[in-house]
């Protein structure tokens, strides 16, 4: 018996700024910055918006495409670098929202940009023990970059909700494998309104040695290799650090691209990689294999090899991430400035 | 709004729960503990119903001078939806430019934050409208 996604769902803010308008602002060449970064725009959340909306959101547009009992849910972990509380959980609010309160546990995790996949773990243990017969593992995040930092032009915002479970499965997860070390990469203090990094120091020793590291283990444990998957999506930063992980490890550009949201909408964080995921299974037909490895700083990896089955084909239409990322509006920075809570206002 | 109330209102907030009268069959919105038409006769009587969120403008006003707390998203629309059950409810419309805002407008309920009690205090969720998706201009123009 193997667990797997039963569904999956996912949400990104409506609004959109590009590189070229914050480079404006802070008198660089943005154009050239957001080729550099392999991104076009980067997603906003509204002044109303949040991880705990986002999250919200995705758990809804999950469950709308099946017929499951809110009720037969026993788990939520939603993983996040920015939940809006320091103390008391998005994941409660979430489990009231869907109706899946009040006999099951909920926690939020945080491991930078993997708590999301990290969730994922904890929900296949928790079903294959037969201890809950469906989890919700839920990636979601509103990061920010310090105005002018090299952060700004990336860090946005979205999230995606994946239902765990045995039973009428749309994917298998057939292996997972985690790689973690302690590397001071990116991090932020409590109290602290912006994350810090330790700018080239998170390319090589951070995000490449642990997402090659753990993708390597995953193909050794699935004695598998990088043709026998039809997709692949690594996390994704920005546009070339997956690109160059993947090409490095022997995967072909057609295998990024359904996976590659990162180019028009940044850096969701802890969304990701599932925000990948989804738009691949929004796609996939049954059969098709999908290699995954998210990557949190601090530092770790968590790696996934799925295939789906022929039940994709009964999930109930939905919004696809496509159609939803269509729906986009463009801010200034000035008004992007005001949504992010960039400004001082009287009273602060 | 105090967090008790809120706490209370939690069920009706975040999933729009009404109530339906047992006696004679009227939905509401929020939920009552008594019918306004048959009064006593539905005492005991008054069911908890989930609204669907989906519902129709009936009449909307855009707010340009608005409470400090909404500062950061005025002007916002405003208006009154006939949900499809019947019942009728206030909500901010968004995701869509005021000046697109028309009665008869398709709308459906999202999850939103509403306020919250200070820099410290609680953090206060529940619905708010948007169109329903594929209505009036492109969004990418909107």
């Amino acid at each position: 018996m193997v667990a797997g996604i039963v569904s999956y769902g996912g949400y990104v803010p409506r609004y959109r700024i590009t590189p070229k308008e914050i480079g404006n602002v802070w008198g660089v060449d943005g154009e050239a910055m957001g080729r550099s970064l392999g991104i076009t725009a980067k997603s906003v959340p509204s002044p109303d918006e949040d991880v705990i909306t986002i999250s919200v959101e995705a758990a809804r547009a999950c469950l709308r495409k099946v017929d499951v009992a809110p009720t037969d849910i026993g788990a939520i972990y939603v993983g996040s670098e920015s939940h809006p509380y320091a103390v008391k959980p998005t994941a409660t609010v979430v489990a009231e929202a869907i109706g899946s309160t009040p006999v099951m546990t909920a926690a939020d995790f945080e491991f930078a940009c993997k708590a999301g996949t990290a969730a994922i773990q904890a929900c296949m243990g928790l079903t294959l023990s037969d201890m809950i017969k469906y989890g919700m593992a839920v990636g979601s995040d509103t990061s920010q970059g310090a105005p002018g930092d090299a952060l700004e032009f990336s860090a946005s915002a979205g999230g995606a909700a994946l239902l765990i479970g045995k039973e009428n499965l749309i994917a298998e997860i057939n292996h997972t494998v985690s790689y973690t070390t302690d590397t001071p990469d990116f991090w932020r203090r409590e109290g602290q309104q912006y994350p810090s990094h330790g700018g080239r120091f998170t390319g090589e020793p951070a995000y490449f040695k642990h997402v090659m590291s753990c993708a390597k283990l995953l193909m050794e444990k699935a004695k598998s290799k990088p043709e026998d998957y039809n997709y692949a999506v690594f996390h994704q930063p920005n546009g070339k650090f997956p690109v160059k992980v993947g090409r490095t490890l022997g995967f072909e550009d057609k295998q990024l691209d359904a996976g590659m949201l990162v180019r028009s909408i940044g850096n969701t964080y802890s969304g990701a990689v599932l925000l990948g995921l989804c738009s691949i299974l929004d796609r996939a037909v049954p059969g098709d294999r999908i290699f995954m490895v998210g990557y949190g700083s601090g530092a770790g990896s968590d790696a996934f090899d799925i295939t789906v089955t022929s039940n994709i084909k009964k999930l109930k239409h939905a919004e696809t991430i496509e159609e939803m990322t269509r729906d986009a509006k463009f801010l200034d920075y000035g008004t992007y400035a005001k949504f992010r809570g960039k400004l001082r206002m009287r009273g602060d | 709004m105090a967090t008790p109330r809120f706490w209370r209102e939690i069920p009706s907030r975040y999933n729009l729960i009404g109530t339906k009268c047992g006696s004679c069959g009227t939905l509401d919105f929020p939920p009552r503990a008594v019918c306004p038409k048959c009064g006593r006769k539905s005492v005991g009587k008054m069911m908890k119903q989930k609204l669907s969120g989906i519902g129709t403008i009936i009449s909307y006003t855009i707010v340009y001078d608005a409470p400090s707390s909404f500062d950061l998203l005025k002007p916002y629309v405003l208006a009154v939806i006939e949900l499809k059950e019947g019942a009728r409810l206030t909500s901010q419309i968004i995701n869509v430019e005021p000046g697109d805002v028309k009665i008869g407008m398709r709308v459906e309920a999202v999850f939103r934050k509403l306020g919250q009690e200070g820099e410290a205090g609680i953090l206060q969720y529940g619905y708010k409208f948007k169109p329903v998706t594929g209505q009036g201009k492109s969004p990418a123009t909107a």
